[in-house]
C-alpha cells in the first residue's frame, strides 16, 4: 500500500521549502528531537529504543551459538533483520518482508559490517565449527519518517549495550565493539537538501541519500533511494551535511 | 580461488587492466523475439539479458495508478550463473537490487504518459563476474529504448572501488571479493544526473570524490557503447 499526500498539502510543503522553511518549523539541517535509551529489554543481550520525533524503533541484540560460513570459518556471524510491524503504520501489512523492510535491514547491516563495528574475528568458539552469531532485530513501532537513521542509531546503541552472555563458551572480557557508525539520510525535495525527513516530507521527496560515516568522517556505506536523481554537486553537499550531523548523533550514543 | 597476495601488481590488475580501464563491453539491442524491447550485454565475464514488456495493462488491476504508469523491475540470477549453484527465485539481495535498479531507471522515463499502465523490466543474469546490477541497468536502458519508450536519456552504470589502496573501475569478482570498497553508480550522462549510488567498504572524503569522478567518466564510455548498439539496430543504411 502506498502513502498518499493531498495535493494542497504537497503544494504548501513545497512553497514553504522554497523559502527554506519546513512545516514543523525546523531548519533544513535540523533533526527532530531525538531520544535514545539503552538497555530497555532485559531478555536481550543488548538493546536500545530510539525516537526521532514520533518515529519509534526498538532494537534487540541476541547472541547465540551457530555455525560459521564456510568462507570465513573463524569469524562470528552478523544477521540484521527489520520488521515493519503493522502496528507502526496503516500502510504496513502482515506477511513476508517487503522490499522496503529488506532495504532498511540491508542498509543498516552494511553500515555495521563494513565499518567493522563488531570484531567478528574474535567471535569464534571452535574455528570452523562453532562461532557466536550476533542477531540484530529491529522492530519499527511507529513510522513517522526517516526509519533508516532511527534504526541505524538504535542498532549502534544496542551493540554498545551488549553484555556478554552467561555461558562457559564466552571467553572475552567484553563484547568486542570498536566503532560508532551513524547513518544520516539527506532528502532532496524540489532541489533543496534537508536532513531527517518526516513522513510527509518523504512522501513528496524526489530522492534520498543515506550516508553512514564513522568517527573520523570516512564513509562506510551509502544508499540512494527514491524515484529521481542527485547531481554531483548535491552528492557532495549531502556528504557535508551527513558529516556535520553524524557528529551530533554520535554524541547521543554516550 | 584462493586470495592472491596482491590484487594489483606493478600498476596492473589481475586481468592486465589499468586501474581506470573498463572491461571489454559488448551490447546487442533487440536480442529477444517476444519482448517489446530487449538487450544483451557482456561486461567482461558478465552475461546479462534484459527484456521490457509494456506499457501494458496492469495486473493485478488494483495496483494500477490513476495518473502514471508503474515501473516494475525484477532482477534474477540463473542458478548456474555463479560458482556454487544459487537457489532459484528471489532472495533478499535480489529484492534490494531490483528496487535500486527500478529507482535508477525511473528518472529517465515519462511515466505520466501512461496512466494505469505498467512497464515491466526483467533482468536475468546468465553468468556473473561482479557488477551484475550495473550490467543489468546498462542492458535495461537499451531494452527500454528498444521498446520505443520515450526517455529523457539512457542510464549508464558502472561500479568503482578500492583495491590494494588503489581506486579502480569496473571491479571483477576477485576485486569485489577481496577489495576494500565497492560503489556502484548509475547516471543519465547528458544531465550528469546520478540515479543510483550505493557504497560499502571504506572511503575517505577525498577517495570518495575521486571514485565518483572516475565512475562518471566510465559511465560516459558505457553510454557510447549503448548508443552504438542502438544505432547498429536502428540506423538506416548501417552504422555511422
Amino acid at each position: 500500500m502506498m502513502e498518499v499526500v493531498a495535493r494542497v498539502r504537497r503544494d504548501y510543503l513545497l512553497s514553504l521549502l522554497s523559502q527554506d522553511k519546513r512545516v514543523d518549523g525546523r531548519a533544513l539541517n535540523q533533526f527532530r528531537d531525538i531520544k535514545v535509551e539503552r538497555g530497555v529489554i532485559k531478555t536481550a543481550n543488548g538493546s536500545a529504543k530510539v525516537q526521532i520525533g514520533n518515529t519509534t524503533v526498538v532494537v534487540g541484540v541476541k547472541l547465540e551459538k551457530g555455525e560459521p560460513f564456510p568462507d570465513l570459518p573463524e569469524h562470528g556471524i552478523l544477521v540484521v533483520n527489520a520488521e515493519l510491524l503493522p502496528l507502526a503504520s496503516p500502510t504496513f501489512e502482515p506477511g513476508p518482508p517487503t522490499e522496503d523492510a529488506i532495504e532498511l535491514a540491508r542498509v543498516v547491516d552494511r553500515g555495521i559490517r563494513e565499518s567493522e563495528t563488531i570484531a567478528l574475528d574474535k567471535l569464534a568458539i571452535t574455528p570452523g565449527e562453532e562461532v557466536w552469531a550476533v542477531f540484530v532485530d529491529i522492530d519499527v513501532l511507529d513510522h513517522d519518517g526517516n526509519l533508516i537513521d532511527a534504526c541505524a542509531l538504535a542498532t549502534t546503541t544496542a551493540l554498545w549495550d551488549v553484555k556478554p552472555p552467561e555461558d562457559d563458551a564466552w571467553t572475552l572480557e567484553r563484547f568486542p565493539v570498536q566503532k560508532k557508525p551513524v547513518a544520516v539520510t539527506v532528502a532532496k525535495i524540489n532541489g533543496k537538501l534537508l536532513v531527517d525527513p518526516s513522513l510527509e516530507e518523504e512522501q513528496v521527496m524526489d530522492a534520498r541519500l543515506t550516508i553512514t560515516t564513522v568517527e573520523d568522517g570516512s564513509i562506510c556505506a551509502m544508499q540512494k533511494g527514491g524515484p529521481f536523481y542527485f547531481t554531483r554537486d548535491e552528492v557532495e553537499k549531502a556528504y557535508m551535511l551527513a558529516k556535520e550531523k553524524s557528529a551530533e548523533l554520535r554524541n547521543l550514543l554516550g | 580461488m584462493e586470495k592472491p597476495e596482491q590484487l594489483i601488481v606493478d600498476g596492473k590488475r589481475l586481468d592486465g587492466r589499468a586501474p581506470e580501464e573498463l572491461r571489454p563491453i559488448k551490447i546487442v539491442a533487440g536480442a529477444l523475439g517476444r519482448a517489446d524491447g530487449s538487450a544483451y550485454i557482456e561486461m567482461g565475464n558478465n552475461k546479462v539479458i534484459a527484456a521490457v514488456y509494456g506499457p501494458r495493462e496492469m495486473h493485478p488491476r488494483h495496483e494500477a495508478q490513476p495518473d502514471f504508469a508503474v515501473l516494475r523491475c525484477r532482477y534474477t540470477m540463473a542458478p548456474f550463473s555463479v560458482e556454487e549453484r544459487k537457489r532459484p527465485g528471489p532472495d533478499r539481495r535480489s529484492i534490494e537490487i531490483s528496487k535500486v535498479i527500478r529507482e535508477a531507471l525511473q528518472p529517465a522515463l515519462f511515466l505520466e504518459l501512461y496512466p494505469r499502465a505498467v512497464i515491466d523490466v526483467f533482468i536475468e543474469v546468465l553468468q556473473a563476474d561482479a557488477g551484475t546490477r550495473t550490467a543489468g541497468i546498462n542492458a535495461a536502458a537499451v531494452a527500454l529504448a528498444d521498446a520505443g519508450i520515450p526517455m529523457r536519456d539512457l542510464v549508464s552504470a558502472v561500479a568503482v572501488g578500492k583495491v590494494d589502496n588503489t581506486i579502480v573501475i569496473d571491479l571483477m569478482k576477485a576485486e569485489d571479493q577481496w577489495g576494500t570498497t565497492d560503489m556502484p553508480v548509475a547516471m543519465m550522462p547528458r544531465k550528469k544526473a546520478i540515479t543510483l549510488l550505493q557504497m560499502d567498504g571504506h572511503f575517505t572524503e577525498e577517495e570518495f570524490k575521486r571514485a565518483l569522478d572516475l565512475a562518471m567518466r566510465g559511465c560516459e564510455q558505457i553510454y557510447e557503447a549503448q548508443r552504438r548498439a542502438l544505432k547498429e539496430k536502428y540506423a538506416v543504411g548501417g552504422t555511422e
